[in-house]
């Protein structure tokens, strides 16, 4: 007579089958090339196309040569630049949205969340240029908008400008994507009971103090996300910014961020010269600034909500 | 101050207790969303108007609906006798389906294989699949390009769709997971007693179950897909293989004069996407507010 542990399980195909197509593409199209690219970073190529190890000589050159160091680091202070407008603008306009949004009895809501959201549906490719006509001097759509409401003299081609191009083309993200922290926030929103408000108004409290003290807190941990999700955007942004001013993020490269520089590094563009490798060094600073953010979040910023919502 | 105006408001004096402060609340709410609805939708408006009106319309009156003096499709002419908008939007229509189809069915037996078997290293692959949601797939674009030129892929939509797909499993393989442990155990013992087979039990009994999930992710698979620029411009960028999204792109670039052209061939990138967001904007909301993404 066989125990119960003599019968030995015939091997699980099911499983392989099941997790196999899935997992095979994951592997050789994502996991995959992300190392690979870690790896080439540590590596120069000569004329002939053959590569070579030279340790963290890349690393060097983008961070303190005189040729790289200067692109980079003004790629990623305008990196920087972009994520503070949109934690600035999208996130809170998000936020007053989904507060409105969520007002009781509001008719309507559901027409105006379908529309709100619609700009986000399109691709920053189109978006870019549509902005790039209304704010064009030559049509003067804006133009003629800022005269009618008396502030004409103030109208510039400012996407045109060293000064202003980059804030123009954050704004413009800023418009695109608000339908993100409205969305999310506003699901947020739904899930916090009524009683909670009603036990507020019973105490006396007013819309502001509500806000304040009861919504507000139990918002963090979907304000926590939508901020890393902005983060990991911003830091991988590239569309808008290659739309309006291709890849030479003019003028003069006041509108370079981490994807646009990854892109010129990596393909060149008239003048530079393309690298595989030093695209794969820029490629790898940029992972390890999102790894940097998302490990922040993870281990500090959920972390502490989590315990703060006990 | 729209709160004292209510009062004097002659049919606000019925239910003054209840309405007073609730009207004026409910004005200034519709004043804002109003106000932002236009922010948001005015710039597309502009574009869809003007495609449709002459170039003296489009510089003279900008904000004027066409009329049957300014009304023209010269730009729409244009743009179909100049490009191939036709191929490119076929193109987009190829990728996007064949990619979504194995998105989701990859996806959900792979979040299948992981929550319902027990097997070593099922944590580790779930883990791989989750980094993957906050880890960009562009960011190994230079090893995709040497792996898709050592496999003799390099302008073909199957490029494409391989990476598109590797790009849309781990938020999929994520929100189907959730869905399936929802699933009751019961379901499954049942068939498993009857000697169903695992085959069975997961495409006559679990499938069907999770297809509202699979509508969500649908709708957040395909958006990304549809809309991106940068693997066409890296893996396609040729002719035959462009997507609309590159061939919008590249044609406004070189017809930036012709305003005409290029406000319709913006329309015309503008269009599906519209059409496509109405018909599932409420399985998008709901995806969305049913906390898929948390």
């Amino acid at each position: 007579m066989m125990t119960h542990s003599d019968i030995r399980k015939p091997f699980p195909w099911h499983i392989l089958v099941f997790l196999g197509p899935g997992l095979l593409i994951y592997l050789t199209v994502s996991v995959y090339p992300l190392l690979d690219t870690l790896r080439l970073g540590f590596f120069s190529e000569d004329e002939s196309g053959a590569t070579f190890f030279v340790g963290m000589q890349n690393y060097a050159n983008l961070l303190f040569s005189e040729v790289w160091s200067e692109p980079f680091w003004n790629a990623l202070k305008n990196n920087l630049m972009f994520f503070v407008i949109h934690m600035l603008l999208q996130n809170p306009i998000g936020l007053l949205l989904a507060l409105l949004l969520s007002s009781p009895r509001l008719r309507l809501s559901g027409t105006y969340r379908t529309l709100l959201f619609m700009p986000t549906m399109l691709s920053v490719v189109i978006v870019g240029f549509v902005w790039q006509l209304l704010l064009s001097p030559l049509w003067g759509i804006s133009e003629d908008f800022m005269y009618n409401i008396g502030l004409g003299d103030y109208f510039d081609a400012w996407l045109g400008k060293e000064g202003t191009a980059l804030v123009t083309l954050s704004l413009i993200s800023v418009w695109q994507f608000v339908g993100i922290p409205m969305m999310l926030i506003y699901a947020a929103l739904l899930n916090i009971p009524e009683d909670l408000n009603d036990a507020g108004v019973v105490d006396g409290a007013n819309s502001w103090q509500i806000f304040w003290n009861i919504k507000l807190p139990l918002l963090l941990p979907t304000i926590s996300m939508v901020s890393i999700l902005t983060f990991v955007a911003n830091f991988n942004a590239f569309e808008l910014i290659y739309a309006v001013k291709g890849a030479l993020a003019g003028p003069n490269f006041s509108t370079d961020i981490m994807g646009t520089l990854f892109y010129r590094t990596f393909f060149g563009f008239q003048l530079q010269q393309g690298s595989p490798t030093m695209g794969a060094a820029v490629a790898t600073l940029m992972f390890l600034i999102i790894l940097i953010g998302v490990a922040i979040y993870l281990f500090f910023v959920q972390r502490r909500i989590q315990r703060f919502q006990l | 101050m729209l709160n004292k105006m209510t009062l004097t408001m002659p049919w606000s004096g019925m239910n003054k207790l209840t309405l007073k402060p609730d009207l004026g609340k409910k004005l200034m709410v519709h004043a804002v969303l109003l106000t932002y609805t236009v922010i948001a939708l005015f710039p597309i408006l502009v574009i869809l108007i003007n495609s449709f009106k002459s170039r003296k319309a489009i510089f003279n009156d900008p904000l004027g609906l066409p009329d049957a003096s300014s009304f023209t499709l010269v730009g729409f002419e244009e743009v179909l006798a100049r490009s191939s908008f036709d191929v490119f939007f076929f193109n987009s229509l190829i990728v996007t389906v064949l990619s979504l189809f194995f998105v989701l069915l990859f996806g959900a037996m792979a979040a299948w294989a992981l929550t319902e078997y027990r097997f070593r290293g099922a944590l580790f692959i779930a883990a791989l699949f989750a980094m993957g949601i906050m880890i960009p797939i562009r960011l190994g674009t230079v090893s995709i390009l040497q792996l898709m030129v050592d496999l003799d892929l390099v302008n073909t939509r199957t490029s494409l769709v391989l990476v598109y797909i590797a790009q849309g499993l781990p938020l999929a393989v994520y929100i189907l997971s959730e869905f399936i442990r929802t699933i009751p155990k019961e379901l499954k013992e049942a068939a498993r007693c009857d000697n169903v087979s695992e085959y069975k039990i997961f495409f006559q009994i679990v499938l069907p179950l999770i297809r509202p999930a699979m509508a969500t992710v649908a709708v957040f698979t395909m958006i990304p897909i549809w809309n991106d620029l940068w693997f066409p411009l890296i893996l396609a960028p040729g002719e035959s293989t462009q997507t609309i999204t590159l061939g919008v792109q590249q044609f406004i670039g070189q017809f930036v004069t012709d305003w005409n052209a290029v406000l319709s061939s913006l329309t015309l990138a503008i269009a599906p996407v519209l059409v496509l967001y109405l018909i599932f904007s409420r399985q998008l909301i709901r995806g969305l507010t049913a906390g898929a993404v948390k």
